[in-house]
């Protein structure tokens, strides 16, 4: 067993699986410092639309996920990176002013870190609490698109920023869980976020991108342009929905649905399929029901083009379906539906993709695939939280590298 | 600025010179008369009157008037009110004498026993008798206090409507919503007490505080003036930069408003103002302008006036009068003078400058609130129950596992209901 003070645990609790991903720090720049060692998962009980029923069921399901990925990657996981999600999280964007009042008129550190503070100071309900507070751009006497403002000289220095905010009750409800199988929680991350972290190069995201994480009962995405982040959703909706509308169309149990969606579902009915039937026999190879393949294509088209149309109509609403150069990029278990690139492009009308995890190096084909996109974004935003934090040493780090020094000479 | 203006309207001597008697009836008149700050009420005469000596000892009231006779042997009323009435008009000229010098006399009284009930309406007779306009405040017994005291009290009520210039009455059974399951029997009678002595307070500041926007006593009583059951008070006060808008939120939070909604269902209401020397125009403005918004189909006397103590303060008393549509016994004095209807309502350069409060025609106040109630009453039925669309249970589509979850609602569309469904697309 390593050292694992380098050890970075992303923990996503989907609706329909529970997935946990560990993650090594290197120094390697080529793999944006981050090699994944380990994946552990396990389907979920006691979830419903990204939100815990349930708790002993999914404290269960949890458990099952961690011992596997401890197992797989040979450490003991102390701290995660919990994702959140749920139809109550909400984005939107924020400015905060703050008048430069030294004599030379030069901003400085201080006035940063005020502008920022006053930025965060939102007014919120009071049951909700902010997930993330993420910084945007600077704008100094109005002069936008400033990323550092220190030394610049001006007036007024104003600070746009993202915020995401969730109830607190029910954010909580998924930390709880996590702590009482004695794992400290290090920070929650909203799904959306972390898939486009996973997603996302550098380029793509100054390109201006939409990602597209449609899961089991949630569906998040989030939209970048000129590298930051500049809306986020939830809907609670998701691949959760196909299967009880097809349970309901095809008037068939949910387990038989989830399956025919598996086997046979397409995004875009198939026209090949046409009149064509399915028989479905019962565990003793007896014919019990036919069913039309058409239909189930059709009303699993409908589902997701519908999840499209929503999320399309909030960018129209929000005014950036124009900034989104490098296309949609789609991510979570529905994403591997077949042909559902074909049925977003007419939606969004831009270039629709599934989204690749190439910005980590690993497990490589093991990896890559669209369900485990946002475990690996919470283990990459640790990474990237860590590394942040290493910039300024600390207090312990400083002593050893001293004595390190002494016993050099 | 003292100029001697005939008209009483902006002279505010006549107010200085106006002698008040506060009277105290039975047990709970007196109780509540020495619960009233005698520093506040400096210049009106105290009285207290009962027929119970432990009560009348007690008493911190100037003038104590015993009424006993050997038919009691000392044991007060009984609870009856016969025998206080019986009481009373024995020693009628005794009351008399009490009364004699008052321009105005209030009398306070707990109706529903035997000396507030028997008492109060012969004093208020007496106190008529004298010349002095008689204003009561009573309250009335809990409803759990049992059927018969109810009857006393409704039975006293009348004939006290009947002899008094206003009656202003407090049903105990309202104080329930400002208490709790915890509160005491004490602490609730020491509440009930207390909204009577606001109302009390508001009176007597309309009566002694100059006005620049003058309320005569005459508007006052012509106000409550059969509609005595239903008119209801309420006194505020707040201060500092934001004291308008606070005073009229806590009023239209007053539990006995209602939470405003007695004030909708008035169609008479009466406002007085009492600030500061820094009462500007616009706070009185925005006062009125908001109580006006939630009684427009009420006829609002206002009232403004100043007091140099009141510093950054302002105080608002509300009394608000229903319409009562059940007529009550005219008093048998009113209706001798016939005078024109119009003297019902306020018009201040008109006011007789005697204490003889104007006697409305019957008929005519009887026009009056036929009119107003065609007016007011059935637009404030109309807008009292307000018209709402009940959704029907009526979930013919299962939404199969999310049935218990929360719905997923997007423009008012249930997302957890199929699509196919919402879009009406065919399966065959």
């Amino acid at each position: 067993m390593f050292d694992d003070s380098n050890i970075i645990v992303g923990l996503e609790i989907g609706t329909s699986k529970i997935c946990a991903v560990v993650g090594e720090q290197n120094a390697d720049p080529a793999s944006a410092g981050l090699n994944i060692v380990g994946l552990g998962q396990s389907p979920a009980r006691g979830m419903r639309k990204g939100e815990i029923v349930d708790a002993a069921l999914a404290e269960e399901c949890v458990r099952n996920a961690i011992v596997e990925a401890e197992q797989m990657a040979d450490v003991e996981i102390r701290s995660v990176y919990l994702g959140v999600t749920g139809g109550h999280i909400r984005g939107f964007n924020n400015r905060g002013v703050h008048p430069v009042v030294s004599a030379d008129r030069e901003i400085s550190d201080d006035d940063v870190q005020d502008v920022i503070k006053n930025a965060k100071a939102i007014n919120l309900p009071a049951e909700n609490t902010v997930v993330h507070a993420v910084r945007q751009h600077f704008l100094v006497d109005g002069h936008d698109g400033i990323t550092n403002p220190v030394g610049m000289l001006g007036a007024r220095l104003e600070v746009d920023m993202h915020v995401v905010h969730g109830n607190t009750n029910r954010l909580q409800n998924s930390v709880r869980l996590v702590k009482g199988l004695q794992l400290e929680v290090e920070e929650i991350v909203f799904n959306g976020l972390a898939s486009s972290l996973a997603l996302l190069t550098s380029e793509q995201k100054e390109l201006g991108a939409l990602v597209i994480d449609i899961g089991g009962g949630t569906t998040d995405y989030v939209v970048y342009a000129d590298g930051v982040i500049k809306h986020t959703g939830a809907l609670a909706l998701g691949g959760d929905h196909v299967s009880n509308d097809l349970g309901h169309g095809l008037k068939v149990p949910l387990s038989r649905a989830e399956k025919l969606k598996l086997e046979h579902g397409s995004a875009l009915v198939d026209e090949a399929m046409k009149g064509r039937t399915l028989t479905l026999t019962n565990e003793l190879g007896l014919p019990l029901k036919t069913i039309n393949v058409e239909h189930l294509q059709r009303i699993m088209s409908l589902r997701l083009e519908e999840i499209f149309q929503i999320v399309a109509q909030d960018l129209e609403q929000a005014g950036f379906t124009d900034y989104l150069r490098a296309g949609v990029f789609l991510s979570g278990g529905c994403a591997r539906s077949p042909q559902i690139a074909k049925l977003a492009e007419p939606v969004f009308q831009m270039p629709v993709s599934l989204g690749q995890t190439n910005s980590i190096s690993g497990l490589k084909s093991a990896l890559d695939q669209p369900e485990f996109v946002t475990a690996i974004g919470l283990a990459k935003f640790g990474s990237l939280k860590t590394r942040k934090r290493e910039g300024k040493p600390s207090f312990a780090q400083g002593i050893k590298s001293t004595i390190a020094g002494f016993l050099r000479r | 600025m003292k100029t001697k203006t005939e008209t009483p309207v902006a002279a505010p001597e006549s107010n200085q010179t106006r002698s008040v008697k506060i009277i105290g009836v039975g047990g709970a008149g007196v109780s509540l008369l020495d619960t009233l700050p005698g520093d506040e009420f400096a210049g009106a005469g105290f009285v207290a009157v009962n027929t119970d000596a432990p009560s009348l000892d007690a008493s911190a009231a100037a003038v104590k008037i015993h009424l006993e006779t050997k038919l009691m042997r000392g044991l007060g009323t009984g609870g009856d009110p016969e025998r206080g009435r019986a009481i009373a008009e024995e020693q009628f000229s005794t009351l008399k004498t009490a009364c004699e010098s008052a321009d105005v006399v209030l009398i306070i009284a707990g109706l529903g026993g035997g000396a507030g009930s028997g008492i109060s309406p012969v004093l208020a007779r007496a106190a008529k008798e004298t010349g002095a306009l008689v204003l009561a405040f009573v309250t009335l017994p809990f409803l759990c206090e049992g059927n018969r005291r109810h009857q006393q009290a409704q039975q006293s009520l009348e004939h006290l409507k009947s002899v008094a210039d206003g009656v202003i009455c407090l049903p105990s059974q309202k104080t329930f919503k400002l208490i709790d399951e915890n509160t005491s029997v004490l602490e609730t009678f020491r509440i009930t007490g207390g909204l009577l002595v606001e109302g009390i307070r508001g009176v007597w500041q309309l009566l002694t505080r100059p006005g620049l926007i003058q309320i005569h006593f005459d508007d006052l009583c012509a106000l409550v003036r059969n509609r005595h059951s239903e008119s209801v008070f309420a006194c505020v006060e707040a201060a500092g930069a934001g004291r308008s808008r606070e005073v009229v939120e806590k009023l239209l939070a007053h539990p006995l408003l209602d939470e405003g909604r007695a004030l909708a269902e008035s169609d008479a209401v009466l406002v007085s103002l009492l600030g500061g020397k820094d009462l500007t125009m616009a706070e009185v403005n925005r006062v009125m302008e908001q109580i006006g918004r939630h009684c427009e189909h009420a006829q609002i006397i206002m009232g403004a006036a100043v007091d140099a103590e009141m510093k950054n303060h302002l105080s608002v008393t509300v009394i608000a009068a229903k319409h009562n549509p059940v007529a009550p016994a005219e008093s048998p004095a009113a209706g001798q003078s016939g005078e024109p209807a119009e003297q019902a309502f306020p018009r201040g350069a008109a006011r007789p400058s005697s204490r003889c409060m104007p006697q409305a025609n019957p008929f005519s106040l009887q026009q009056r609130e036929q009119t107003l109630a065609k007016n007011a009453g059935g637009r404030a039925r109309k807008s009292g129950s307000r018209m709402r669309q009940e959704q029907l249970p009526l979930a013919i589509i299962s939404k199969g596992r999310f049935d218990k979850s929360e719905p997923t609602i997007h423009k008012g569309e249930d997302l957890d209901i199929p699509t196919y469904l919402r879009r009406g697309v065919p399966l065959n």
